[in-house]
Order: C-alpha cells, then sequence, then structure tokens
C-alpha cells in the first residue's frame, strides 16, 4: 500500500494501491450517484420507523403507521365477505332440491365447498374425497343415508351417531358374536359376498334371512332410513374380504361424523354439500 | 479536484450543444418524427375484431391477458410469441451494432430522441450554444427566471404526452382519455403516467449523457459487438493533424474550430479516438463537413469509419467500399439467425389452431369403483375458444369403445365455450365392471374437441386407470 500521489502521465491522483507496479487511478463518482445513495439510506431508516421491522426480545417494533400484515388479511377477508354477502344469502334460501346445477349460485356455492371441505372434511374423507377405510369414499354413487343433495345436506349438519346433536342419523347394528355361533359366523361371511345372485337354502342363506334382512333388506340391497348399506354392490366401507367380514359380523362396527351444522354456518354447510354432490356420485 | 474531500464526487459538466445542419441532423430529425409518431399514434389505431373484442389496433389487455396486435391475439401461454420477438430486436441490435455500431443509440433509441427533443426546445427558449453559456453562467434575474420555468413547462408537458401515451397501450384509448380528464380513471393509470412524466423530466431534462455513461448497459455489451470492421464515427487523424490555422500549409486539415466538439451531445471530443461516451449520433460528422466546404476542402474530416481501414488510408490508399465492411461472417450469421427466429416465429403463428383444449386427469385418487363394480377416471378439460363468437364444443374419447364419456352438469356431450375464454369442464369416463380398462392399470385414451361450428377438431392424449387388480 502505497501513498496517494499524482500520475505523471493523466495528471490525475491515484488511489494509493499498488498491485505489483500497477495503479489505480481515482475515478470519483458522479455526485449525483452520491446523493441518490445518501436518500436510499435516508429512506431506508425512515422505513424501518414507520413499519414494522427492529426485532425486539418478544416481536418487533410495530412502526408508527400501525401497518400489519394480518390486519391487511382481515380487510380483505372482510372486503370479500362483503362482496360475497348476497350470494349468501342466496345460497341459505335457496330450495335445495331444485338446486340449478348450471346457475352461477351453484358455481359460487361449489367453489366455496371445495375450501370448507378441504378444512374441514379432508381429515377423514381425504383431500380427494375418496374416503378410507372406515370413512365413506364420496366420489362413487353409493350412499349410505340417501345421496340427494338435501339429504347429504341433512347429514352434514347433524351427522351420524353423535351425541351432541339429537337429530344425528341413527341406527346400530349389533354384534353377532354375541348372538352366533362360530361356525354361523363363517357361515354369514361366505354367504354375503355372493349377494345379489345367492343361494338362499345354503345356511348362510337362512342365517341371512333370519338375523339381516330386517335392517339391510330380503336381498341385502340394504336400506337408506336406517343406513343400513348395501351388501351386494362392489363397494365396502369397512372391507369385503373375510377376515374384515369376519371382525364386521362379529364386533359390529359404529362410524360417527359430527354435526357440521353446529361449527359451520348454514352457508357453508349447504355450499360444501354441493359441493360433495357435485363430485361424480350426487344423486 | 485536486484535494481529498473533493475527490469523493465528480460534479457534472454540463454540455451545451450547438445548432447543426447536414445530411445525418435530417436522418436524426426524420427518424425522431417517426418513432415519435409510432409512440403516440399508435394507441389510437381502430381495428375491427368483432362484437366482442377490443377494436383497438395494439392494445395489452392485463386484466383480461391478452395481447392485441392487428390481426393477432396472443394468450398468456403463447408468451414465447413475445420471448421470440425479443430474441429478435436484441439479435437485430447485434445485427446492427457489429455493422454500424451504436446506431441504435445514436438515432432511435428513447433516451437520444427525447433528449434531442428537450434540447430542441431548450435551443427555441434559451437560444443556441453562446446564448446558453451566457445565461447558464448568469446570475439568477428576472429573465433567466422566466426562461428556465418555460422551458421547464414545456418539458413537463412533453413528459405529461409521454407518460399519457404510454397508458393508452393498456386501455381502450378514448374511453381511458374522456376517464382521465373526467378524473374517473383507475389510480394506477395517473401513478403510471405521473412517475413518466418525472422520468422523462428529468432523464430528457437533466439527466441526458449521464443515463448513457452510468445507467444504461447497453454500451457495456455493444463492445462486444463490434470489431476492426464495424463502421463507427472517428476522426481521421493522419489528414487532420498537426492542427494548425487554414492557411498554414504544413498543417494539417484540422483547423481546431471546435465545431465537432460543440455540437456533441456528449461533451466529448471524437479527435480524442473513439470512446466509451460516443453515442454515434454523427451530428460531429455534419459540423466538420460544414466547416471543411466552407474552406474549400474534401469532407469526411470525421466520417464513418472502419478501424481496419486506418493503415490504407494511412498509406494513401482509398478505403474499402462500405458493403465490404457490412457483409461479413459475422454480420451474415446475426441476419441467418435472426431470419430463422423470424420465419418459424411466422410459422408458428400460421399453423397456429383456433381451439385448443388440455387435459389433466384428476390423480386424487386415480380411480373409483362404482357400485355395480364399474370404474370411473375423472378428467379436469380446459377447453380454448379463440373465436370471436361462442361455440359449441363436442367432447368424445377415443382409444377404448367401451368407455362411456359424461360431462359434469349435463346430459350432452357437447358444451358451450364463451368467446375468446377457456372453459374448464369436468368429464367422466366409466368402464364397465370386468371391462378391459376396468380390469387393466392403464389403457391409452385420446380425447378430441370439435367445434361444431366447422369441424376444427384438437385432440389430447391421456390414461384411463383401472383398478389393475387392486381393489
Ligand atoms: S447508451 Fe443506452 S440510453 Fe444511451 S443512447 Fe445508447 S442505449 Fe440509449
Ligand atoms: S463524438 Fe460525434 S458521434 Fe460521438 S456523440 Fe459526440 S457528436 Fe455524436
Amino acid at each position: 500500500m502505497g501513498e496517494p500521489r499524482k500520475d505523471d502521465l493523466t495528471g490525475r491522483e491515484t488511489m494509493g494501491h499498488d498491485f505489483d507496479g500497477i495503479e489505480e487511478l481515482n475515478t470519483p463518482m458522479p455526485r449525483w450517484w452520491l446523493i441518490c445513495f445518501y436518500l436510499t439510506i435516508i429512506w431506508g431508516i425512515g422505513y424501518t420507523i414507520a413499519f414494522p421491522a427492529w426485532p425486539m426480545i418478544s416481536g418487533a417494533t410495530a412502526g408508527v403507521l400501525g401497518y400489519s400484515t394480518r390486519g391487511e388479511v382481515s380487510e380483505q377477508i372482510e372486503a370479500h365477505e362483503a362482496a360475497n354477502a348476497e350470494l349468501v344469502s342466496e345460497l341459505v334460501s335457496v330450495d335445495l332440491a331444485a338446486f340449478d346445477p348450471q346457475s352461477d349460485l351453484h358455481r359460487y356455492a361449489v367453489a366455496r365447498g371445495a375450501s370448507v371441505f378441504r378444512a374441514q372434511c379432508s381429515q377423514c374423507h381425504g383431500s380427494g374425497a375418496a374416503g378410507a377405510k372406515g370413512y365413506p369414499n364420496l366420489l362413487d354413487n353409493d350412499w349410505i343415508w340417501g345421496g340427494a343433495l338435501e339429504e347429504i345436506a341433512r347429514t352434514v349438519r347433524h351427522g351420524i351417531r353423535n351425541e351432541t346433536d339429537t337429530d344425528a342419523h341413527w341406527s346400530e347394528m349389533p354384534a353377532f358374536g354375541d348372538l352366533l355361533e362360530g361356525d354361523e359366523i363363517s357361515a354369514l361371511v361366505d354367504f354375503i359376498p355372493t349377494l345379489p345372485v345367492a343361494d338362499w337354502d345354503s345356511p348362510g342363506g337362512v342365517l341371512f334371512t333370519d338375523n339381516c334382512a330386517s335392517c339391510h333388506g330380503d336381498t341385502g340391497l340394504g336400506d337408506r332410513s336406517q343406513g343400513a348399506p348395501n351388501l351386494a354392490d362392489a363397494i365396502w366401507l369397512y372391507g369385503g374380504d373375510p377376515d374384515s367380514l369376519t371382525q364386521t359380523v362379529t364386533y359390529s362396527r359404529f362410524g360417527v361424523m359430527p354435526a357440521w351444522g353446529q361449527r359451520l354456518t348454514e352457508a357453508d354447510v349447504r355450499a360444501v354439500s354441493a359441493y360433495v354432490h357435485a363430485l361424480g356420485g350426487g344423486e | 479536484m485536486n484535494t481529498t474531500s473533493e475527490n469523493l464526487y465528480a460534479a457534472r459538466e454540463p454540455i451545451f450543444p450547438k445548432r447543426v445542419y447536414g445530411k445525418f441532423r435530417n436522418l436524426k430529425w426524420a427518424v425522431m418524427l417517426v418513432t415519435l409518431g409510432i409512440y403516440y399514434l399508435t394507441p389510437w389505431i381502430r381495428w375491427d375484431r368483432g362484437p366482442n373484442l377490443p377494436d383497438q389496433a395494439v392494445l395489452v389487455d392485463l386484466a383480461g391477458r391478452r395481447f392485441y396486435f392487428f390481426w393477432i391475439e396472443i394468450w398468456p401461454h403463447e408468451f414465447y410469441f413475445v420471448a421470440g420477438l425479443l430474441i429478435m430486436a436484441g439479435l437485430g441490435l447485434f445485427l446492427f451494432t457489429s455493422a454500424l455500431g451504436r446506431v441504435w443509440c445514436g438515432y432511435t433509441c428513447p433516451q437520444t430522441v427525447w433528449t434531442d427533443l428537450f434540447i430542441l426546445v431548450e435551443r427555441w427558449i434559451e437560444g443556441d450554444r453562446n446564448a446558453r453559456v451566457k445565461l447558464h453562467r448568469a446570475n439568477w434575474s428576472l429573465r433567466k427566471a422566466r426562461l428556465r420555468m418555460t422551458k421547464w413547462i414545456v418539458w413537463a408537458l412533453i413528459g405529461l404526452a409521454t407518460g399519457g401515451a404510454w397508458v393508452f397501450y393498456f386501455a381502450d384509448a378514448p374511453t381511458l382519455m374522456r376517464d382521465l380528464v373526467a378524473l374517473q380513471a383507475a389510480p394506477v393509470a395517473y401513478v403510471t403516467i405521473a412517475v413518466l412524466t418525472a422520468t422523462t423530466f428529468v432523464f430528457g431534462g437533466f439527466m441526458r449523457e449521464q443515463v448513457c455513461i452510468y445507467m444504461c448497459p447497453w454500451p457495456r455489451i455493444q463492445g462486444a459487438m463490434m470489431d476492426n470492421d464495424t463502421l463507427t464515427v472517428g476522426y481521421r487523424d493522419w489528414r487532420g493533424e498537426p492542427r494548425g490555422k487554414a492557411r498554414d500549409a504544413s498543417a494539417g486539415d484540422c483547423v481546431d474550430c471546435m465545431a465537432c466538439v460543440n455540437v456533441c451531445p456528449m461533451g466529448i471530443d471524437i479527435r480524442d479516438g473513439q470512446q466509451m461516451e460516443c453515442i454515434t449520433c454523427a451530428l460531429c460528422i455534419d459540423a466538420c463537413d460544414d466547416v471543411m466546404v466552407k474552406l474549400g476542402r474534401e469532407r469526411g474530416l470525421v466520417d464513418y469509419l472502419a478501424l481496419s481501414d486506418a493503415p490504407r488510408e494511412e498509406a494513401g490508399e482509398k478505403p474499402r467500399p462500405i458493403w465490404h465492411h457490412v457483409l461479413r461472417p459475422r454480420t451474415i450469421l446475426y441476419t441467418c439467425i435472426w431470419a430463422a427466429f423470424g420465419l418459424a416465429m411466422v410459422y408458428a403463428l400460421f399453423i397456429r389452431p383456433e381451439i385448443e383444449m388440455t387435459v389433466a386427469p384428476v390423480r386424487n385418487p386415480t380411480f373409483v369403483t362404482l357400485s355395480d363394480g364399474a370404474v370411473r377416471n375423472t378428467y379436469e378439460l380446459r377447453l380454448r375458444n379463440k373465436h370471436g363468437q361462442a361455440r359449441m364444443f363436442g367432447v368424445h374419447v377415443s382409444g377404448d369403445l367401451s368407455l362411456n364419456l359424461s360431462l359434469e352438469a349435463t346430459a350432452y356431450s357437447a358444451v358451450q365455450v364463451p368467446a375468446d375464454d377457456t372453459l374448464r369442464v369436468r368429464v367422466y369416463l366409466t368402464a364397465a365392471a370386468a371391462s378391459d380398462p376396468a380390469t387393466q392399470s392403464e389403457t391409452p385414451i385420446r380425447f378430441w374437441v370439435e367445434d361444431l361450428g366447422n369441424g376444427e377438431r384438437a385432440h389430447s392424449n391421456s390414461i384411463f386407470n383401472g383398478s389393475g387388480g387392486r381393489q
């Protein structure tokens, strides 16, 4: 590092750097550039005073303008709700049995229901509504408690076998392990998958008529009024293999769904029902 | 500039370019007229596209995500056309720079054109170079204040017109004009106009050559495009030096009249050789030619020249012809690449379909078993109608005859797609229980969409997922 000196050739000052005899001339920056640079520093300091910025032990300085991103979001949500208020009031009064699937209101309901579904229903029924063992698949055309829009809405509103809503769907299958012998249960398990083309004179057929037909119907087609599943179709909520069936017949099943009418607004109940109904299986 | 404290910054040296006459100046006036004319008038050109589409010839519809350019309409997914145009613009600049140096800077860059316009205004109001230098040195007086104010107001008005014209490219110009005057236009329009007015005013009035020297990246890039054969503005020092009086027979042709320096908008002396600051505006050529003609000497002491000609000319030979410099492998290569891009884009433009479809299979879950054992897949189709009228689109599927197609919320296999829009429809394909597609894990299929009005078709391939033995 040498001393700054005057360069003979150009008459300009050097920076005092010396790299193996190569020196650097002092080429000063333009004044306006420096002024802009200082202005950005002042702006930056002002910004941290005006807006939330400096980290403190808990939280950060609030900024004198009182701005917060959360505040902005809640404003946007409010504005959004105000803009949709009219659609919402139409939705809560529309007759679900005659809801036109081509209408704008229906499109709105499905879009709104999709977000309700993702937040509230997907934990059990899956994000794609395909369900899982014990949690019905909502895409298919098999409905335990009814697949018309108003029936779906009723199920969503009051739930199934919960103890919080007296209007919840309720039915209970007996645990046949207490009522039948082991070989009788095996005979039933052998018989049930052969429905609907079945040998009714077989031991399983006789047992079915005596024990199951009162709820699941004489031919095993189920009874929606008491939530008794159709046993003659290709869909098994708890599995159609012999082990699962033995388990079901021996110990019974008791699926519970909350009464969403107690947690969601009426508009959300209707919206999510419209969404589920439009997934492909609605009746 | 000698004490350390002063060295921290350099003050701008004010530049007072003098009026000049000549062929390059005339060319520059013409270019200014054409470029400004295009900029200000284009948004007002009308172009009839039918009732559902805007009738503005050039329109960037940000809200509707469309770009209209006369008969061409660009959708967002066709942004490659815009990218292609930018590549062509870049290659065009490469071509011109390698042939003619910084012609873009000297003639057509907005910074140059608007600065030129601002200097013209300055000259009208404050007089030519000498008057302006005097005014600059004079103390503030009523007259100086009046001249400065007039100049700044005219500059500000030009800036306003510049910013004002810009926003017309983004909305229907006559409507926006009415709204702007009635103070009912969107705030963003006013903000844009204000920002552009301010930048035009500052860049054209005060920053001028500083923009080119300190802010613009282009001069640095251009260095890589130029070589010894590039024609650029230069000084024939072998002819001009040593400088001297006109009567001095032993002196060269340069009479050191400073005409070339006085007209330079960048405030440099071209006789010092090629410099980073020079935008090759060629005004010094006009200035010097003027002097040479008056002295009865040959024009071209300052001229467009190629470095590779210097030794020949110094040896007294004639320079090589212009085409020799312009036509060389580098420029030919640039031209070929440029043309290839252009042809590819024109081709792409002509084979562009009027209807389009994209298919997204719903994969959560991949398939659904129905109560009778049938297997159903769901697909989301986006049907795109680029016509100015609503059209009926029929949808069907090929690949396996046993697949049954149905559209969401309708009993028909056709839907109406609104004009110039994309419609999203859910489509269900169902394979009967135990059929091949239901039991195989995958069956290739093809969706077809047909414009029922004119029979135009488009297709898209997809997969039908069967149970493949899984439950
Ligand atoms: S240097 Fe940049 S701003 Fe200046 S004339 Fe050239 S392109 Fe334009
Ligand atoms: S030196 Fe000549 S060509 Fe270069 S900027 Fe100045 S006047 Fe223009």
